[in-house]
């Protein structure tokens, strides 16, 4: 007996020596990492934060040594810019509306997949899991002619449509396996008491399933903000997104670097604030698919 | 929207015990459920079904729809090179991306268990998931600059470049003028024939004087020369803070040591060569009798490493997938980390006190309790790569976009961007939705397992 404490004690001791090491160089080896995953978004800042001069002639890096050379001038131009404070609005109007009735319509439909039975609901399950990885290539042209048909190409709402279609088939998976883990009693029970499918969703579902429509909302919100490829095609100047706004200044690299550095890290603003708000929920929305 | 994560159905809930449908009430049932879903059918009829059939039909009509052409896209999709250098980049993104960041996303979710700040880290790799792939690619288009002036990249390979390569370069170099000697393509040299035997300087300016290497001395007149030999000096025809004489190698001239310097035949041959000292001098021994010019080569004079082109054609795929992988490794790396925190650790323990050594533990019972996360993380990456867009369209260059090319991007191309065929458009699109069918039959199923469990 004592002889196996012995032994048990050695090996903590040498595996305490070889953590200690281990731990060592894994810190070290993170922190390199990390740094290295930071110098992008650094950059990208601290360009933002020069003059087209001092980025023409020296890289942002210097900084380090003269830092008298930081000024907020072209986030002061940006913002008198029409064209990016436009667009900016643009996003907005384009991410909210776009956000919501995803929720909406995906919970409507989650809850029916979810809890009520009907013929064929399983098969149509089956066509929402299929169209979760349809491109959405696929729909580009048929729907820019029809919009065009519609009068409706070229405007916001034309992209809010789009995004909605191709946002659904997730929302709808998404909530359908949140909602069925609602315990079945408390349905059971508000059934008794006389409480409508209606009723149920709006009292029962919603409220329990909170997290799952925070997880949703955070991530379509994200992802109808960074979108470009829609945008790019069912825009015009007037109502184009920050990110088509911005990426039509990519023409003259170099010589507007102040507008696509300042406008870059103006269109990251919004994400990193949601992002490192309500991290958790992203992750969610994220692990949602794969494990409970 | 791409489908971000293949789907794993919940364990069969509640459902479908409930309520056993009979008689009228089964009718009532079926329009309350139509009620729930109408929204959403009338979305995904509308906007995505139906344009699925659209562009299928579309992609046997010619490029402005009025003619059928049967399989004539499909063939130029392979046969034309722009559409083709698509396909085969799309196939390199395939191979290298998901693996990247699927491996670095394990890499980084084991190592996180041994560190205390883990929930930083965890921020700091996945912040870039966040952010739109434009901004990425302002990003990554601005690090890979060629001027090391401007780039971080290229600047930290000169940098280090620098540290470890002697450079004898001397950028800008030219000749006193009027003192004999011409320039041309970036050589100096003697402005007529020099017999053997005899001495050719070289006074030169335009070098800026953190060129000039440490060890160079004060200029030194060359030795005589003898038979067989030419001599003479190579300096800095400038005296620092003023005076001197053009020509002439006045006190504090300095010599520029390092510089080769070849003797040129007649027919244009190099018959010799030798390099200047510290105090810039050079003795070309061994000549034949006769007429030579002195040149010094371009070499001399180059601006030396300037580090890689990196938005060339040659390395700009890899630039782009660098992107992709510093935005997606975050993703892998949740992903892969909440499924390490799903494994019973008790396992592990086990087979660390049997003496199994950490590579042991991790290839023989972390690794294969892992494998439905990273089979998920793999699939959705792969699904998500087919379809990259937004990085290919920003970061190259006009020079480097056709290289760079990928369907998604050339199916814009085609039909949005100008090419004004969206025949081969709508081809390519569905080139992509076959691409991606394989995914959609493992996604279905994994969802059919599910349920039968």
């Amino acid at each position: 007996m004592s002889d196996l404490t012995i032994v048990r004690g050695k090996q903590t001791a040498a595996q305490k020596i070889l953590a200690f090491f281990g731990k060592g160089f894994v810190n070290f080896l993170l922190v390199f990492v990390a740094i290295f995953w930071l110098v992008p978004s650094v950059g990208l800042f601290i360009s933002s934060l020069r003059t087209v001069g001092d980025s023409a002639s020296t890289g942002w890096w210097t900084v380090f040594t003269t830092p008298a050379q930081l000024t907020v001038d072209n986030y002061v131009n940006l913002l008198s810019n029409t064209a990016i404070t436009g667009s900016f609005w643009n996003t907005i109007m384009i991410a909210v509306p776009t956000t919501v009735l995803v929720v909406v319509i995906g919970a409507l439909a989650g809850y029916a997949f979810a809890w009520l039975q009907f013929p064929g609901r399983d098969w149509l399950l089956i066509v929402v899991i299929v169209l979760l990885a349809v491109p959405i290539q696929v729909a580009l042209i048929p729907l820019a002619r029809m919009f065009g048909a519609l009068g409706i190409f070229g405007s916001v709402l034309s992209v809010i449509l789009f995004h909605i279609a191709f946002g659904l088939p997730f929302a709808i998976f998404l909530l359908r396996n949140f909602f069925m883990q609602v315990p079945a009693e408390l349905l059971e029970a508000a059934r008794i008491d006389g409480a409508s499918d209606w009723r149920i969703f709006v009292q029962v579902i919603l409220p329990l399933g909170g997290p799952a429509i925070a997880s949703l909302a955070i991530f379509q919100f994200l992802w109808t903000w960074n979108d470009m490829l829609v945008a790019l095609i069912f825009t015009n100047s007037g109502s184009q997104p920050l990110t088509v706004a911005i990426q039509s200044q990519l023409r003259q690299f170099g010589s507007n670097i102040d507008v696509l550095s300042s406008g870059a890290f103006l269109s990251m603003i919004v994400p990193l604030i949601v992002f490192f708000a309500f991290q958790r929920y992203f992750v969610q929305a994220l692990l949602a698919g794969s494990q409970k | 929207m791409t489908q971000l994560v293949a789907p794993v159905a919940n364990s069969p809930a509640g459902g479908d015990k409930r309520r056993p449908p009979h008689g009228s009430s089964r009718r009532r049932m079926f329009m309350i459920a139509l009620g729930f879903l109408a929204p959403a059918l009338v979305f995904l009829g509308a906007l995505v079904l139906y344009p699925i059939v659209y562009t299928v039909v579309r992609s046997f009509f010619s490029a402005g729809g009025g003619e059928f052409v049967g399989w004539d896209n499909y063939v130029t999709m392979f046969t034309n090179d722009s559409t083709f250098t698509a396909i085969r980049n799309n196939v390199l993104w395939v191979l290298v991306a998901p693996a990247a960041c699927t491996i670095l996303g394990l890499i980084f979710a084991v190592l996180l268990e041994k560190i205390k700040w883990a929930t930083a880290f965890k921020l700091i790799i996945f912040m870039p998931m966040a952010i739109s792939m434009l901004a990425a690619g302002v990003i990554f288009r601005g690090m890979f600059q060629e001027n090391p002036n401007l780039g971080v990249v290229n600047a930290a390979l000169v940098t280090v470049n620098s540290a470890f390569g002697q450079d004898a370069a001397y950028p800008g170099a030219a000749g006193r003028d009027g003192l004999g000697l011409v320039q041309d393509r970036g050589v100096i040299a003697s402005e007529s024939t020099v017999e053997s035997g005899s001495e050719q300087n070289f006074p030169l300016v335009g070098i800026r004087v953190d060129s000039v290497p440490a060890a160079a001395a004060q200029a030194e007149p060359a030795v005589n020369a003898r038979a067989g030999q030419l001599v003479g000096t190579v300096w800095l025809d400038v005296v620092r803070g003023g005076g001197g004489t053009s020509g002439q190698i006045d006190d504090g001239k300095t010599g520029l040591p390092g510089i080769l310097v070849d003797a040129v035949a007649a027919d244009g041959t190099i018959a010799a060569s030798a390099t200047t000292d510290a105090a810039g001098r050079y003795v070309i021994d061994g000549l034949a009798e006769g007429a030579y010019r002195v040149a010094l080569p371009a070499a001399n004079f180059d601006e030396g490493y300037q580090g890689v082109s990196w938005l060339s054609s040659t390395f700009i795929t890899g630039v782009i997938i660098l992107s992709y992988i510093w935005i997606w490794a975050g993703f892998s790396m949740v992903m892969i980390s909440s499924g390490l925190s799903a494994i019973d650790r008790s396992l592990q323990e086990a087979a660390r006190m049997d003496g199994a050594n950490e590579w042991n533990v991790f290839t023989r019972i972390t690794a294969p309790l892992l494998s439905p996360v990273l089979i998920v993380v793999f699939v959705t990456l792969i699904i998500n790569v087919l379809k990259i867009f937004d990085l290919v369209y920003v970061i190259p260059p006009g020079s480097a976009k056709p290289a760079a090319n990928v369907i998604a991007v050339e199916m814009w191309t085609v039909s949005f961007g100008g090419g004004n065929n969206q025949g081969l458009g709508s081809a390519l699109a569905i080139l992509l939705l076959i691409l991606v069918l394989p995914s959609m039959i493992i996604n279905i199923r994994r969802f059919r397992e599910e349920r039968q469990q």
